[in-house]
């Protein structure tokens, strides 16, 4: 596809599925309903009767809007630090929790829900321990001199690793009537915990972190060719680096706080980006962040239609991403040669 | 005044001292090949002078000014690194590669100019390799990445670059190739300093080589002059006779095949291979 049209398609595919999406739900609306809405609420056009109005802000506003919403920030963050990621480990196959973050906030998570009874101090705890998670793996990576690529993709697993086990003692100690089960659902990830506070508290972040990152993403493009290369074209290797880790830790540690741990995003849309715009990042890392959105929220509304329960959306990513990979690798695979 | 300048420089990485008192002077437009046995410094001398590493002691002047003081930027205008021929994972054109050597002249957040897209036609003309600027990297054989990353370096605008075993790895028909490119650019005024394995083509293309071993310069000099069955074995502890063919170039050729063209008549030439007793020359 020529690369002028692709950002006003995905835009619109974006924008239609987020629509479409608006209509689905326990109680479906026709779509006639959610436009008269929207121009009645923005524009002022049309008249809406009260009762119908009440109902309508309360189904969109206050529960599809903002969770379609989070679905979008979260498929574009997890996404935009998965192609960043790639890129500067120089390895297709890595994904935004190679730095242990998403580990250190879902212990972070589950520490706050057995020892506080206030959700923002689970969340605090979470954005908190994504972050310690990542210093530890950057600092074993700084007290070892050698091949920095190799040393932190090794920090990573060591801190992961730590992480992990410290969430098995959280889940050993916790109430195993209440806490427990709390703790597993909220691992499994799902988007209906989202209200409107959080998301602007959280997308602030995240959209900054995606613009930031889509405008390094033309040293991402050299920071791929090894770090050697990177730095004999004049790129301060350390300090990107470290600014962009940064940065990713930030976006995958708020998709945690939001909707808990969703797998597989971070590693499978960079390469169906890939597969559409080439390698190149500074139009890779707008187009996974594009792609990644529509593909969450689909994902989401599937993990609320497919059944009468909802099933949690981590479960679902997974279930969709990992035949979804095996059956790319035959085509993705041509790059890695 | 020199071009690149090295005075007195040392270097270690934690303990182990891994160069000591390197002196070196280099003009513009030389051909510099760097020589020696593996470990024995030469991709350490590379970094300092792309100014990957700060030496310990001594410095490093590009054009008489210290290049600790210059950016990093700067440097890249002046010199370009052409790495041991690698693999990307990612299916970047070479078009892509090759306009990755205008990002020095750029600030973080750039756009490639209509001005930059010429330049990396430019250099790809001059390589001979236009058709294939829309191939993938990752689709190209071993020489044709090479060639695109030498035209990286040109698309950079430097006019000095530093080549770590720019051959190695490459088949016979692509080294020959990327050497007569070595030689085609030098002609044009680019300097070369490269290090390589094989004594040969410093033979074939360089003006000088410079001796390495453990971290000090063995020998500096003309390659006819300095590359001889003595400094041979020295460097490498192996037995070669370079030999003068039709007083033009010269060859390397191991004692064990030359011994062996003396005492044979050609009929049964294997038995007659001399291997040398390698245990005396390793405890010496």
């Amino acid at each position: 596809m020529k690369r002028s049209l692709l950002f006003p398609v995905l835009l619109i595919v974006l924008i239609v599925t987020a629509v479409f999406s608006m209509t689905l739900g326990k109680y479906p609306l026709p779509l006639s309903d959610i436009t008269g809405f929207f121009l009645y609420k923005i524009l002022g056009v049309g008249s809406i009767d009260p009762e119908q109005h009440s109902l309508l802000g309360n189904l969109l506003m206050d529960i599809r809007f903002p969770r379609i919403l989070a679905a979008i920030l979260i498929g574009a963050s997890l996404s935009v630090s998965g192609a960043a990621f790639q890129a500067m480990f120089v390895n297709p196959l890595v994904s935004p929790g190679l730095l242990g973050v998403l580990a250190g906030a879902s212990f972070g998570a589950a520490l706050g829900m057995v020892f506080s009874k206030s959700w923002v101090a689970v969340q605090i705890c979470t954005l908190l321990f994504g972050f310690v998670a990542v210093l530890i793996a950057v600092g074993i990576a700084k007290i070892h001199k050698g091949n920095t690529i190799l040393l932190l993709v090794l920090g990573g697993v060591i801190s992961g690793a730590l992480f992990t086990s410290f969430l098995s003692i959280i889940k050993y100690i916790a109430d195993p009537y209440n806490q427990l089960p709390a703790i597993v659902q909220w691992l499994m990830g799902g988007l209906s915990m989202v209200d409107r506070k959080l998301l602007v508290i959280t997308g602030i972040p995240q959209v900054l972190s995606i613009i930031l990152i889509t405008l390094f993403s033309g040293y991402l493009n050299a920071l791929s060719m090894g770090d050697e290369q990177a730095r004999a074209l004049g790129i301060p290797v350390e300090l990107v680096r470290t600014l962009l880790i940064f940065l990713a830790t930030v976006m995958s540690a708020l998709t945690v706080v939001i909707a808990g741990m969703i797998a597989w995003v971070g590693l499978i849309i960079p390469h169906v980006a890939r597969m559409f715009v080439g390698p190149d990042n500074k139009v890779l890392i707008p187009a996974s962040a594009l792609i990644g959105a529509i593909y969450l929220i689909v994902v989401d509304d599937v993990s609320r239609m497919l059944f009468n329960v909802e099933i949690p959306i981590g479960i679902t990513t997974s279930l969709i991403g990992i035949p979804f990979f095996a059956i790319m690798l035959k085509k993705a695979k041509r790059g890695w040669g | 005044m020199s071009h690149i300048s090295i005075k007195n420089i040392s270097f270690g990485y934690t303990k182990k001292i891994v160069l000591s008192g390197i002196n070196l002077d280099i003009a513009s437009g030389e051909i510099i090949t760097l020589l020696g046995p593996n470990g024995c410094g030469k991709s350490t001398l590379i970094k300092l002078m792309l100014g990957l590493h700060r030496p310990g002691e001594g410095n490093i002047c590009l054009d008489g000014v210290d290049i600790s003081r210059l950016g990093s930027k700067t440097i890249a205008r002046a010199i370009a690194y052409v790495p041991q021929i690698h693999r990307s994972y990612f299916p970047y054109t070479v078009m892509d590669i090759v306009l990755m050597g205008r990002i020095p002249h750029k600030t973080f957040f750039y756009r490639y100019s209509k001005e930059d897209i010429n330049i990396a036609h430019d250099a790809m003309e001059r390589l001979s390799i236009s058709h294939l600027a829309e191939r993938p990297y990752t689709e190209l054989s071993g020489g044709e990445r090479q060639l695109a990353v030498v035209a990286r370096a040109i698309a950079q605008g430097a006019r000095t670059l530093i080549m770590d075993e720019p051959a190695t790895g490459l088949d016979y028909g692509n080294q020959l190739c990327l050497l007569e490119e070595i030689i085609r650019l030098s002609q044009e005024g680019y300097t070369f300093i490269k290090s390589t394995h094989s004594p040969e083509h410093a033979l074939w293309v360089a003006d000088r080589a410079i001796m390495i071993k453990n971290g000090t310069i063995m020998a500096d000099g003309k390659c006819d002059q300095i590359i001889n069955s003595e400094n041979l074995f020295h460097l490498y502890n192996a037995r070669v006779n370079v030999m003068w063919v039709n007083n033009a170039f010269q060859i390397c050729v191991p004692h064990a095949v030359s011994d062996c063209e003396q005492s044979s008549n050609g009929t049964d030439r294997k038995k007659a291979f001399v291997i040398h007793d390698r245990s005396q020359d390793l405890t010496q």
